[in-house]
C-alpha cells in the first residue's frame, strides 16, 4: 500500500511531573493517513528513543474504544473531533496535509496531571467504591431468569453501563462536573429492579463523594454529551437529580 | 523433574466437584481476616477472585498496573459468555457443554477441569445478573442467547456487543464493595515483577510502582496470579498494548512449569494489516459470524471490487467444506481456512484478507435488525477502516488474540509451586489446544467467583502456611535482582528501539511459529529468537530513569521476557509432532488438510521446567479420556 504521507506539525504539551511547569514542543512528521492518532504518537515516540530523547508519556490500552485507558484533548476537543469515539479510534484520514494539531491532557482540578499526557483519574475509583455497587455475595443469588426485565428497560439500563470511565465529559465540561459519568452508573441500577433496595441511599453516597473530591458542578450546557464517546446521554443527570431529591423527601439518609 | 499431580478427585466426573467440595478443609469464619491474600490483575478471574474471597472475610491485596481496575483487557471481550442454562430448550446441558468444550479442543484438555467448568456455567450468569449485567432480554422479559462457533446449540449470552466490559464492570463493582468494606486492598499502578519464593513455597511479590519507580515487596500466604496471556509475543494481536507475560513467567522462572505453550489461538475474524505503523489488529466478534458470510473469490489474483464478483465466482469455503457448521466452524478451522485461501492467490485483491458480508443477511432480515444486533461493531469497523460495511463487505483476516497455554495448575488451580495459584488466561487448565467462543469469560468467572474461593480456604486450612515478613533476606535478594536488572536495561544505550526489536520479534513468530509450522522453521526461529535476544541486551536503548515514570522502561521489560518465552513457544512446537486445534503442523495433516492428531503419543500435557534461560525441562502429565472418547474432530 504505497500511499501519500500527511505531513503535520504536531504541538504536544510536555511536562516532566506534576510539580514542574508544562509547555507546548513542536514537532514535525509524516503519517499514514490509516494510522491512529496514537499510532502517530508510537511512531513520534520511535523517533524521540531513536535520538535518544524522552518519548511523549501518554496512556492507551486496548485501542479499541472500550478500555477509557486513552484520553488526550486534540484541538480542543476531548478525543478529537470526530464525535462517539475514544482518541485511539481517531483516525488520521480526518486530518489533511500541512495540518497543525495541538495535543493537551484532560484538564480538571479533580484529575492532576502525571507526566505530559497522562492525567489522574483515580477519583472516578474512589467515586464507584462509595456507591457503585448491588450488594450481593457470590453465590447467595436466584436464577437469572427469576427477575424478568423489560427488554426496552435492559436496553436502557445497557445505554447507561456503557460508559467507559475515560474522563472526556470532565475535561469537556467548564467546570470540570463528573455528573455525567455518576448519573450513568447511579442510571443503570435505577433502572433495573435488582438496584432497587439500595437505590436512594447509592445516589446520595456517590453524589456527596463527587463533590468532596472537587470536581464542579453541572449548569447544563451538555458539552460532556456532545463529547462522550459512548453517546451517554444527559438524561442520566436528569435523572440522578430526581433520585437525589426524592432521597432527601425518603429521608433515607447516608449522612455520617 | 516436577512430580505432576493434577490431585483430580475420583469418582464419576458429575460427582468429582461436589465431592471435594465437601471433603475440602475449611477455614474458621473469624480466623479468614488473618490470612492475606495476594491477587495480580484485575481482570475477569483477578477482579472475581478478590471480591469473592473479601466477601469471605480475606485480607486481600489486588495489584494492578492500570490506573484503575476497570482498564483490564477482558473489558474488550465482545460476543458473549456460555452457559449451559438451556433456556432456548435446544438440547443443551451440562453435559453437552462439557463435550462440546472437550472436543472443541481437540481432545487436549483435562476433564476434569472442563466438566466443572460446564457445571458452574449457571451460577456464573446468575450471579452477574444479580450484580445488575445488564444481558440482552427478549420481549417477554427474559435472558436473551446467541450462537458462537463450536456448538449448534444457542446457549451464549450477551450485552449488545460489549458482554466482557458488562462483566468486568460486574466483578470491578463487587471488588470495589469489598474495598469500601476495608477486605481488600487495592495497589494500582504497581507492575509485580517477581514471585518471591521461601522454601519452595510462593510467599510474595515483588513490584514496580510504576508512578514512582520504586520496588515494593509484598507478602502474603497464598499468591493468585490472574494476569491473562502472552499474544503479544507476536507484537501484533488483538491484546491490548499492555498485556504482557512478565508475571507468569517470573513465576515460570521461579519454579512454576509452563504448560502447553504452543497451543495460541489466531482468531478468525480480525480487521487486517494496514502498514507498519500498526499497533494492533483489532478483533471482530465472532458473533458476526451467526449472521455474516466468508467467502473470496473462486479466481486466483482477482482484482475485482467485492461488489463486482457475481455470486457464480463466489467461493464461501466454509460453507463449503463444512456444510454443518458453516461459517459457524471453530476458529482453528476457520482461520487455517482463510490462510489455505490466502496461500491459493485468492485473497482480497491479492491481500491478507477475506471477505466476511452480510449481503444477504440484509436482504433476509432488513437493515434495522443488522444494525440492533452488530450496530456497535458495524461503527467500530467503519471508524477504523473508512468504509461502510452495510454497503460493503468487510475485510477480515486472523490475528493472534489467545493463549490456551500458561502455568500448569492442579485441579485447585495451584501451580507446581505450593501457595501459587493461577486463574484466567494465565493457566493452561480448560481449553485444550483450542478455545471455543464465549468460554474465557466463563472460564475467568468460574476460576474467579467460583473454584478459588474454596480451594484457596482448602491450602490455608490443610496447609497452615506461615506468612514471611517482607524484611527477609530473600524478599531484599529478589528486590536487589530487579534493580540490577533495571540499571542493566537502563545502561545498555544501544541503537534499537523496543519496539523495534519487538516488532522483529513479532515478524519471526507470526511466520514461523504461527498458523502453519513446520520443523524446519521451528528450528530456525529458535536459533532467530536467541540471536535476537542477544541483540537485545547488547543493543537496546532504554530512554529515561528508573526513579520516574517510563513507560519505555516497562515496554522493555516485558519485551525482555517475551524474548525467552518465545524460544519456549518454538520448542513446545517443536516437540509436539501432531497437529491439534491451534498447534498445526504442516508435516501432519489429511489429505484434505485437516489436523492430524497423534494420540497414542502426544495425548499429553506438556509442562515444561525452567533451566536456565534457553533451556527446559520436559514433563508431561498424561491425559486420560474417560467420558468423551478420543475421536477425529469432525465439523463437516
Amino acid at each position: 500500500m504505497a500511499e501519500k504521507k500527511l505531513n503535520l506539525t504536531l504541538k504536544i504539551w510536555r511536562q516532566a511531573g506534576p510539580n514542574f511547569v508544562g509547555n507546548f514542543a513542536e514537532y514535525k512528521l509524516a503519517v499514514s493517513p490509516d494510522s491512529s492518532i496514537l499510532e502517530m504518537l508510537d511512531d513520534l515516540n520511535n523517533d524521540l528513543e531513536n535520538k535518544n530523547l524522552e518519548p511523549v508519556a501518554f496512556e492507551s490500552d486496548c485501542r479499541e474504544g472500550i478500555c477509557g485507558t486513552c484520553g488526550l484533548v486534540i484541538n480542543g476537543q476531548p478525543h478529537g473531533p470526530i464525535p462517539k469515539i475514544a482518541t485511539c479510534q481517531l483516525h488520521m484520514r480526518h486530518f489533511n496535509d500541512g495540518d497543525t494539531i495541538w495535543i493537551e491532557p484532560f484538564r480538571a482540578k479533580a484529575f492532576p496531571i502525571i507526566k505530559d499526557l497522562m492525567v489522574d483519574r483515580s477519583a472516578f475509583d474512589r467515586i464507584q467504591e462509595t456507591g457503585g455497587f448491588i450488594s450481593v455475595n457470590t453465590g447467595s443469588v436466584p436464577d437469572g431468569n427469576a427477575i424478568p426485565i423489560s427488554k426496552d428497560i435492559a436496553s436502557e439500563a445497557m445505554d447507561s453501563a456503557t460508559c467507559i470511565g475515560c474522563g472526556a465529559c470532565v475535561a469537556a465540561c467548564k467546570n470540570a462536573s463528573a455528573m455525567l459519568f455518576v448519573s450513568a452508573k447511579v442510571s443503570q441500577f435505577a433502572l433495573l429492579p435488582q438496584g432497587q433496595p439500595e437505590r436512594y441511599q447509592r445516589v446520595q453516597a456517590m453524589v456527596k463523594k463527587m463533590d468532596e473530591l472537587g470536581f464542579g458542578s453541572c449548569s447544563n450546557t451538555y458539552a460532556c454529551e456532545a463529547e462522550c464517546p459512548k453517546g451517554i446521554s444527559v438524561k442520566n443527570i436528569a435523572r440522578m437529580n430526581r433520585d437525589y431529591f426524592m432521597a432527601k423527601v425518603k429521608t433515607e439518609n447516608v449522612e455520617s | 523433574m516436577i512430580k505432576l499431580d493434577a490431585k483430580i478427585p475420583s469418582g464419576p466426573i458429575q460427582d468429582k466437584w461436589t465431592n471435594h467440595k465437601f471433603n475440602m478443609k475449611l477455614v474458621n469464619p473469624a480466623n479468614k481476616r488473618k490470612y492475606d491474600i495476594i491477587v495480580v490483575g484485575t481482570g475477569l478471574a483477578g477482579a472475581s477472585a478478590a471480591a469473592s474471597l473479601g466477601e469471605l472475610g480475606y485480607n486481600v491485596k489486588v495489584f494492578t498496573f492500570h490506573d484503575s481496575a476497570r482498564r483490564a483487557h477482558s473489558i474488550a471481550a465482545q460476543g458473549g459468555i456460555n452457559a449451559a442454562k438451556n433456556y432456548r430448550n435446544d438440547g443443551d446441558s451440562v453435559y453437552r457443554l462439557f463435550y462440546d468444550t472437550v472436543k472443541g479442543g481437540d481432545f487436549r484438555a483435562r476433564e476434569a477441569n472442563v466438566y466443572r467448568l460446564a457445571e458452574v456455567s449457571d451460577n456464573i450468569i446468575d450471579q452477574c445478573v444479580a450484580q445488575g449485567v445488564p444481558f440482552a432480554r427478549e420481549y417477554g422479559g427474559l435472558l436473551d442467547n446467541r450462537s458462537f462457533g463450536g456448538a449448534l446449540v444457542s446457549r451464549t449470552f450477551y450485552a449488545k456487543g460489549q458482554t466482557g466490559q458488562q462483566l468486568l464492570l460486574g466483578a470491578y463493582s463487587a471488588m470495589n464493595r469489598q474495598v469500601a468494606n476495608g477486605t481488600v486492598k487495592l495497589y494500582a499502578r504497581r507492575e509485580m515483577l517477581d514471585l518471591v519464593v521461601v522454601d519452595g513455597v510462593a510467599k510474595g511479590i515483588v513490584c514496580r510502582n510504576l508512578l514512582t519507580g520504586e520496588i515494593e515487596k509484598y507478602s502474603g500466604h497464598a499468591v493468585i496470579l490472574a494476569t491473562g496471556g502472552y499474544s503479544n509475543v507476536f507484537f501484533l494481536s488483538t491484546n491490548a498494548m499492555n498485556c504482557n507475560t512478565t508475571a507468569i513467567w517470573r513465576a515460570h522462572k521461579r519454579g512454576a512449569a509452563f504448560a502447553n505453550p504452543c497451543y495460541t489461538q489466531i482468531h478468525p475474524t480480525c480487521l487486517p494489516v494496514h502498514g507498519e505503523g500498526q499497533s494492533k489488529l483489532p478483533l471482530m466478534s465472532e458473533s458476526l459470524r451467526n449472521d455474516g458470510r466468508i467467502w473470496v473469490s473462486k479466481n486466483k489474483n482477482d482484482m475485482r471490487a467485492p461488489n463486482d464478483i457475481p455470486e457464480e465466482e463466489r467461493d464461501y469455503y466454509l460453507e463449503r467444506k463444512y456444510p454443518t457448521y458453516g461459517n459457524l466452524s471453530p476458529r482453528d478451522i476457520s482461520s487455517r481456512a482463510a490462510k489455505e485461501a490466502f496461500d491459493d492467490r485468492r485473497g482480497v485483491q491479492g491481500k491478507e484478507a477475506v471477505y466476511l458480508d452480510f449481503r444477504d443477511a440484509i436482504k433476509r432480515l432488513g437493515e434495522n435488525v443488522i444494525r440492533e444486533r452488530y450496530g456497535n461493531l458495524f461503527e467500530m469497523y467503519g471508524t477504523i477502516t473508512g468504509e461502510n460495511p452495510y454497503k460493503t463487505p468487510m475485510l477480515i483476516y486472523p490475528a493472534p488474540h489467545y493463549t490456551m497455554g500458561g502455568l500448569w495448575v492442579d485441579y485447585n488451580l495451584m501451580s507446581t509451586i505450593p501457595g501459587l495459584f493461577i486463574a484466567g488466561e494465565a493457566n493452561f487448565s480448560d481449553h485444550g489446544a483450542n478455545r471455543l467462543g464465549a468460554s474465557a469469560l466463563m472460564q475467568g468467572l468460574a476460576d474467579g467467583y467460583f473454584v478459588l474461593p474454596y480451594t484457596i480456604g482448602n491450602y490455608l486450612a490443610g496447609d497452615k502456611p506461615t506468612l514471611v515478613k517482607t524484611d527477609h533476606e530473600e524478599f531484599n535478594k529478589i528486590k536487589k535482582g530487579i534493580e540490577d536488572q533495571t540499571s542493566k536495561l537502563l545502561s545498555i544505550k544501544g541503537k534499537r528501539t523496543v519496539d523495534d526489536i519487538h516488532k522483529e520479534l513479532g515478524r519471526y513468530m507470526w511466520n514461523k511459529v504461527g498458523m502453519a509450522r513446520n520443523e524446519k522453521g521451528l528450528k530456525e526461529v529458535i536459533g532467530e529468537i536467541k540471536e535476537l535476544r542477544n541483540e537485545f541486551w547488547k543493543n537496546v536503548n532504554v530512554v529515561g530513569n528508573s526513579n520516574d515514570v517510563n513507560q519505555c522502561l516497562e515496554r522493555a521489560g516485558r519485551l525482555a521476557d517475551y524474548l525467552e518465552l518465545g524460544e519456549l513457544l518454538a520448542v513446545d512446537s517443536l516437540h509436539r509432532n501432531e497437529s491439534c486445534g491451534g498447534h498445526f503442523r504442516v508435516e501432519y495433516q489429511t489429505e484434505e488438510g485437516e489436523a492430524l492428531r497423534n494420540d497414542d503419543e502426544f495425548t499429553y500435557v506438556a509442562a515444561w521446567e525452567f533451566k536456565e534461560v534457553g533451556k527446559w525441562e520436559l514433563n508431561k502429565e498424561p491425559l486420560e479420556f474417560e467420558n468423551v472418547h478420543l475421536a477425529t474432530r469432525s465439523y463437516k
